[in-house]
């Protein structure tokens, strides 16, 4: 039987519930010291001094790294979204937060009693605390997707087109700041050996990590070797290699002894990125039968100051090749800050801006006295309208048909505040999602050891999605054995590169270099079958491997005898190919909500949830639900809970915990029915997956807001929606 | 957090004795200070450790209730003799925190939990709570979940609990000991109103134990409820809560207790309601008259102004339910 597909329970699960999986901050490395991080408290201006006398003389203080005795770093070359700081090189304070010391001491305990006793003075300068204040300085980000293509484009004439609709909107949509918080803190293990350093660290992106230190240190990549086997989540927070990994080795240097630095969960807000705040301004216009005429997506996203990196979050992506629109016009603006520098979250650019995309066209289909799926199905794209593509394969008509179905869609009436249950009101709403189909490099090495046992390596990262088990369920396919004779290793440097975690890629990325890894290691096996006495004259490729036996015509052989030669390796390297040219890459999805709200207390609750998905084909069934249920309640929170409050004055976080940074608890989580679209998009990679990290929570917030509007005659352009906004 | 020396006392007598000390604190469910000291919020140099003394009883009667105060929120909650008798304060705990917490925190502690206000919970923020005279940027600034009723200039933060909101409207009394002996304190007594001092926030004198609450059982305690509202549906602090207490004769209401929570700089009791309902026909017109009296004397922010809306239909509804 074929285990790719099946719903089979995760390998690493056990390991994981018992506490057996090693996290980065669990490893055991002697005589390890502890590094705690000091912060600022203000958000503009320089460290005019240090007051270390009371810290310094606090039991068990190795060392007080300041920018004024910190060892000099190099900013790292061809790092793409290489982080520029705060690595404690100069005293330039640039947000609230901000690292401006490291202690070091023999316990945690010690470095953080010091690390609370260490005193700075500032001159404090003029700190830009407010988006909207500072809208009309926006700008256009210098390396937007990472130079791939340009921050607007446009087809035809959006503004001319947009004055001859019969029906328009004209709208703007704002989504706060919103943190990570997985539940794994930042955490990384430094230990130098001469000029040789090992982290372990909490990442999802390894060969990140050992390129950007290589660059930071002035050492040779094959120098830094990066450990990660389990990550407890990332959600995007550990795709680049954030300052206090650096800042680890920096310590391990300093003091010459391993050093292990863990962020407390009020550290992680100023740390390690977070989604921008977004003001998107929409604007579309369609015919009175509902053909879309006029599109126009301008978004601003919040940045640090220029000089710590740059962030652009891609709200108007979607916008461009979601709906046949003739006339379309996006544009991207930064507008800079004092804040940390933000990053990728979860569904980057599209959980943001489809919220608004899909929000601005429920809008519209109420103003066309139209079905909102109904207006999506007029303006269906059946070819990438930007691009002129075909799409590598597009499910998007069955995932409405199938998702409306289980959600019972027709039997919504339109009018909003008609649905009630009692004195509650019900509300149903709906949007499209989307998330392109990405695809990276990669490396796999395989070896069948003399007892038939086969292991495979990888210098990928398990997220928490299932990466182990569906690379084994893979391998066991390919290879025509079972999976428990197969480990799939990930997570060191020192194995064959893999991709970072994230863009949804890293089963579209691994998958093919271990099927050709395996294939690899097959022909290897027949070769030596041939090659045995006897077998001259078979063709290699007439041969099959068929329970531990090599058979060709007339002749077997088992394994075990030809493994008395010694083991078999193989190693596969695959890379994407001109698809992208070619086809349009795109997973797609239906969401549909259902929310009861109080109309006295404005209490809103999400009591029914239907999404549909085509993401291709689907390698395990279950860890494929887990990630579309953890993606759904991922939008739930960003719908109704999480929002990062900024006090103005100061430009500091207030809430920088788990109680008051709201996110979804279970009694928020309905029963959600998530539903497969069968797919198998060959065009985009040899397994035809679409990956599903990212889709499930792309249009969830706006399918809530849709309900929330229809449920209330109220239209709440902000997320998270609150009591205040349908009281 | 900073390093403490803990005190095992072996009776409540010489853990009284050893809070003596200067910077000493009581420890017992931990489930706020620990989380206080680790944000070097609460600097304590010795913590003297209650867990073990015997006073963790649940005492119902006839005539009325005793908890002592090392009684488990979760244990309260679930004693079948409070949820009949004092449905309130049942109801009021459930609504509380996690499973996880209530079984970890103390009735005693709770009442002593701080307020959640994120400038208070920050060292890199002033607070005069905090650091008395550091002043107060809440008032200008995030200020959503903040009180709204016996607010002053130098703080604006909200009292935290509920079990407090419910105690209210069930003449709760508290038992105290200290140095000079043992006293009792009314609940609505217990916690002050910031005014110019923020930083004292119950009238406990310095190293001062609270070691029981005793609750009168009454026809109004019977008759009541808890409702409360909140941005997610569990592990939420509240954003108004309302306690209501009946006394009913009939279709006739001899007698109304109601207080609020999530809105004021202490539980509050809310006299102008109760005032509007006493010897009234418990009708939808008398009932919601009186709801609509709520909050009288608020002083809100633009962030926070809808909680005296919210705080007149979460009365109603409270009542509503109560009555029926």
């Amino acid at each position: 039987m074929a285990m790719i597909g099946q719903p089979l329970d995760r390998i690493d699960g056990r390991a994981k519930v018992t506490g057996a999986a090693k996290y980065a901050a669990e490893f055991r490395v002697p005589n390890a010291v502890h590094a705690v991080l000091v912060q600022s408290t203000i958000a503009a201006g320089s460290i005019t001094g240090f007051d270390l006398k009371e810290a310094s003389d606090m039991p068990g203080v190795l060392a007080i790294i300041t920018p004024n005795n910190a060892g000099k770093l190099t900013h790292p070359e061809n790092v793409p979204q290489a982080v520029a700081g705060p690595l404690l090189q100069n005293k330039d304070i640039l947000f609230n937060g901000q690292h401006v010391a490291l202690v070091v001491a023999e316990t945690l305990e010690q470095a953080q009693s010091a690390a609370s006793a260490v005193r700075l003075t500032y001159t404090r300068g003029e700190a830009a605390t407010s988006m909207d204040a500072m809208l009309g300085q926006a700008y256009p980000p210098k390396h937007f997707r990472n130079g791939a293509r340009p921050p607007d484009t446009s087809r035809g004439n959006a503004d001319e087109s947009f004055a001859t609709g019969a029906v328009k909107m004209d709208a703007t949509y704002v989504t706060p700041i919103e943190h990570h918080n997985p539940m794994e803190p930042h955490a990384t293990i430094a230990a130098w050996d001469g000029d040789r350093v090992t982290v372990w660290t909490a990442t999802q992106g390894i060969s990140g990590v050992q390129s950007t230190l290589a660059g930071q240190f002035g050492i040779d990549k094959a120098n830094v070797r990066a450990i990660c086997p389990y990550v407890g989540a990332g959600f995007g927070s550990k795709g680049n290699t954030w300052p206090p990994a650096t800042l680890a080795a920096l310590a391990a240097r300093t003091v010459r002894r391993p050093v292990k630095l863990v962020l407390s969960r009020s550290q992680m807000y100023t740390s390690n990125g977070y989604r921008p705040r977004t003001v998107q301004k929409l604007k579309i216009a369609a015919a009175a039968d509902g053909a879309l005429l006029s599109m126009r997506h301008d978004g601003f996203s919040s940045m640090s100051r220029p000089s710590l990196g740059e962030f652009a979050e891609p709200v108007a992506l979607a916008t461009e090749m979601l709906y046949a629109c003739p006339n379309v016009a996006v544009t991207h603006r930064l507008v800079a800050l004092n804040a940390a520098l933000p990053t990728y979250m979860r569904a980057p650019g599209e959980a943001s801006g489809v919220y608004a995309l899909e929000s601005a066209m429920d809008e519209m289909a109420v103003a066309l006295k139209m079905d909102p799926i109904a207006f999506r199905l007029k303006n269906y794209a059946e070819t990438d309208p930007h691009e002129n593509k075909p799409f590598a394969s597009k499910a998007l008509r069955a995932c409405y048909e199938q998702g409306a179905r289980a959600f019972g869609w027709e039997k919504r009436s339109a009018e909003p505040r008609s649905m009630r249950d009692g004195n509650i009101l019900i509300g149903w709403g709906f949007a499209t999602s989307t998330y392109p189909t990405n695809r990276m490099p990669s490396a796999v090495k395989i070896r069948m050891e003399k007892d038939a046992r086969v292991v495979l390596q990888c210098g990928t990262q398990d997220i928490g999605t299932g990466t182990y088990t569906v690379m084994t369920q893979v391998a066991a396919d390919t290879l025509g054995i079972p999976m428990h004779h197969i480990r799939f290793e990930l997570g060191d440097s020192n194995m064959p590169p893999g991709p970072v975690s994230g863009g949804s890629m890293t089963v579209a990325s691994v998958s093919p270099s271990v099927q050709a890894a395996c294939r690899a290691l097959l022909d290897k096996i027949k070769d030596r079958a041939v090659a045995q006495p006897g077998w001259g004259g078979q063709s290699r490729d007439g041969l099959q491997l068929r329970d531990g036996q090599v058979v060709g015509i007339g002749q077997q052989i088992s394994l075990a005898t030809l493994l008395e030669h010694g083991p078999i390796e193989a190693e596969a390297k695959t890379q994407p190919g001109d698809e992208k040219k070619e086809f349009s890459m795109h997973a797609f999805g239906a969401q549909f909500a259902e929310v009861r709200v109080d109309p006295d207390l404005g209490e809103i609750r999400v009591s029914r949830y239907v999404g549909a998905f085509d993401g291709g084909n689907i390698l395990n069934a279950k860890t494929a639900r887990s990630q579309l249920i953890g993606g759904i309640t991922y939008g739930i929170g960003m719908a109704l809970h999480e929002e990062t409050l900024v006090d103005q004055e100061t430009g500091r976080i207030v809430n920088t915990n788990v109680a008051e940074y709201l996110m979804p608890v279970n009694a928020d989580v309905p029963d959600i029915q998530t539903i497969i679209v069968p797919n198998d998009d060959k065009n985009s990679n040899p397994l035809g997956v679409k990956g599903i990290g990212e889709l499930p929570m792309v249009g969830v917030a706006a399918a809530i807001a849709n309900a929330v509007y229809h449920a209330t005659g109220v239209r709440v352009r902000k997320v998270p929606i609150r009591i205040e906004d349908v009281l | 957090m900073q390093a403490f020396t803990l005190t095992q006392p072996s009776n409540i007598q010489s853990a009284v004795a050893a809070a003596s000390e200067p910077q000493t604190k009581y420890i017992a469910g931990g489930t706020d200070l620990l989380q206080l000291a680790k944000d070097d919020i609460e600097t304590p140099r010795q913590l003297v450790d209650l867990e073990p003394l015997p006073m963790s009883g649940i005492h119902a009667g006839p005539n009325g209730l005793r908890l002592e105060a090392l009684a488990r929120m979760s244990d309260v909650a679930a004693h079948p003799a409070v949820v009949h008798g004092w449905p309130v304060l049942s109801q009021a705990l459930l609504a509380s925190a996690s499973p996880q917490i209530r079984n970890m925190a103390t009735v005693g502690g709770n009442l002593l939990q701080r307020t959640r206000c994120g400038y208070f919970r920050d060292t890199g923020f002033a607070c005069n709570k905090r650091v008395p005279g550091s002043g107060c940027p809440a008032i200008n600034g995030e200020n959503r979940m903040h009180a709204i009723l016996g607010v002053s200039d130098h703080c604006i933060a909200t009292n935290p609990g509920d079990m407090a909101v419910a105690m209210m409207v069930l003449d709760a009394e508290l038992e105290l000991i200290g140095r000079n002996g043992t006293r009792k304190v009314a609940i609505g007594d217990f916690h002050r109103l910031p005014a110019d001092t923020p930083h004292i926030e119950t009238i406990l004198r310095p190293g001062e134990l609270i070691t029981g609450i005793a609750i009168p059982a009454s026809a109004a305690a019977r008759r009541s409820g808890y409702l409360k509202v909140r941005d997610r549906a569990s592990f939420e602090f509240a954003v108004v809560s309302a306690a209501v207490a009946l006394d009913m004769d009939g279709g006739t209401i001899r007698s109304a207790r109601v207080a609020a929570g999530g809105v004021g700089t202490k539980p509050w009791r809310l006299p102008e309601v109760e005032a509007a309902l006493t010897g009234k026909p418990a009708r939808a017109a008398t009932l919601q008259e009186a709801a609509g009296r709520a909050g009288e004397g608020a002083k809100t922010t633009a962030m926070n102004a809808f909680k005296l809306v919210l705080l007149r239909r979460a009365v109603l509804r409270a009542l509503q339910t109560v009555a029926a």
